[in-house]
């Protein structure tokens, strides 16, 4: 999804007029729908996905040049909800964690939508190996 | 006199808060000043240099090949690690040791950069966490400030042969 910003806690997303209100600076766990302040491919643009797995789990990829992967220390692996039809780190890897921006909370446009993002992991995507703290 | 002081104190906190966003702006998106430390960089930055950074050049892209660059570490991004510009986006950059007897070539992919520091025998730079995103830039540092006798513009690159040209 493109996102043209706005300034502050809004973000505004091309794709289908969604006006999201995120939090800066919220810790970073499984399942929560976060915001890439510069795309890894395109500094100018940000993209919005959900965080599948954080650093040391092991993960299975869609369409990666490697089968599985194992996040390295300082990155997070992120994908988008419509598997296929999303550029996200099965296109180009994990992303570091210096590169992640904000925490969409909620959606609050149109109206109809409105509603508070929820942290949801997909159950068929999770890790194989969690790493042990 | 108690309704003066707590005026005072109110006009005191507004003040603090305006200056204090002002501050935040001027770090953010001018510059400010970076004590450096590590060998990596040595001999154009030793450890302990103070120099001014600026921001601007990353929020408008105009980050060259030869510029001495702020990122956020890739592999930790509470810190920050002080290196100089090898390639850019699509440019081709030796991927191994000046040491090693076979060289390795590859493109910098889009959107990243590639790293080294000037002190190739000391540092740990994009040979070996490889190309580092764009968008991990903090800043680039075009003064130095102290120590005096050193006081001025950074010299260019000692490793002139590590730029490839196309």
């Amino acid at each position: 999804m493109k996102l043209n910003s706005l300034r502050l806690f809004c973000r505004r997303t091309s794709f289908n007029s969604e006006l999201c209100i995120g939090g800066l600076g919220a810790p970073c766990s499984k399942g929560v729908l976060c915001q890439n302040r510069m795309s890894p491919r395109n500094p100018e643009q940000k993209i919005i996905k959900r965080v599948i797995a954080l650093e040391g789990d092991i993960i299975k990829t869609i369409g990666y040049k490697k089968k599985y992967v194992k996040v390295p220390h300082g990155h997070i692996w992120v994908e988008g909800d419509h598997h296929g039809h999303s550029f996200d780190s099965n296109a180009f890897g994990p992303v570091s964690l210096g590169l992640l921006h904000a925490r969409a909370t909620h959606i609050l446009w149109p109206p109809q939508r409105w509603q508070k993002l929820q942290p949801m992991l997909p159950p068929e995507r999770k890790p194989l190996q969690r790493e042990q703290e | 006199m108690f309704r003066n002081v707590l005026g005072k104190t109110f006009r005191f906190l507004g003040y603090t808060v305006q200056y204090g966003c002002i501050a935040h702006c001027a770090f953010e998106y001018l510059g400010g000043i970076v004590v450096c430390s590590g060998p990596s960089m040595e001999p154009t930055i030793q450890n302990s240099d103070i120099v001014f950074s600026e921001n601007l050049s990353r929020h408008f892209y105009c980050i060259r090949k030869g510029d001495i660059v702020i990122v956020k570490s890739p592999n930790d991004p509470k810190s920050n690690i002080c290196k100089r510009v090898i390639g850019l986006e699509g440019d081709k950059v030796c991927t191994s040791n000046p040491s090693d007897f076979l060289k390795s070539h590859s493109y910098v992919p889009k959107g990243h950069v590639w790293l080294e520091g000037d002190n190739l025998r000391n540092s740990t730079d994009s040979r070996c966490y490889g190309p580092v995103p764009y968008g991990l830039i903090r800043g680039r540092i075009c003064f130095k400030i102290w120590p005096l006798n050193d006081f001025g513009f950074l010299r260019a690159s000692p490793n002139g042969h590590r730029f490839l040209d196309d």
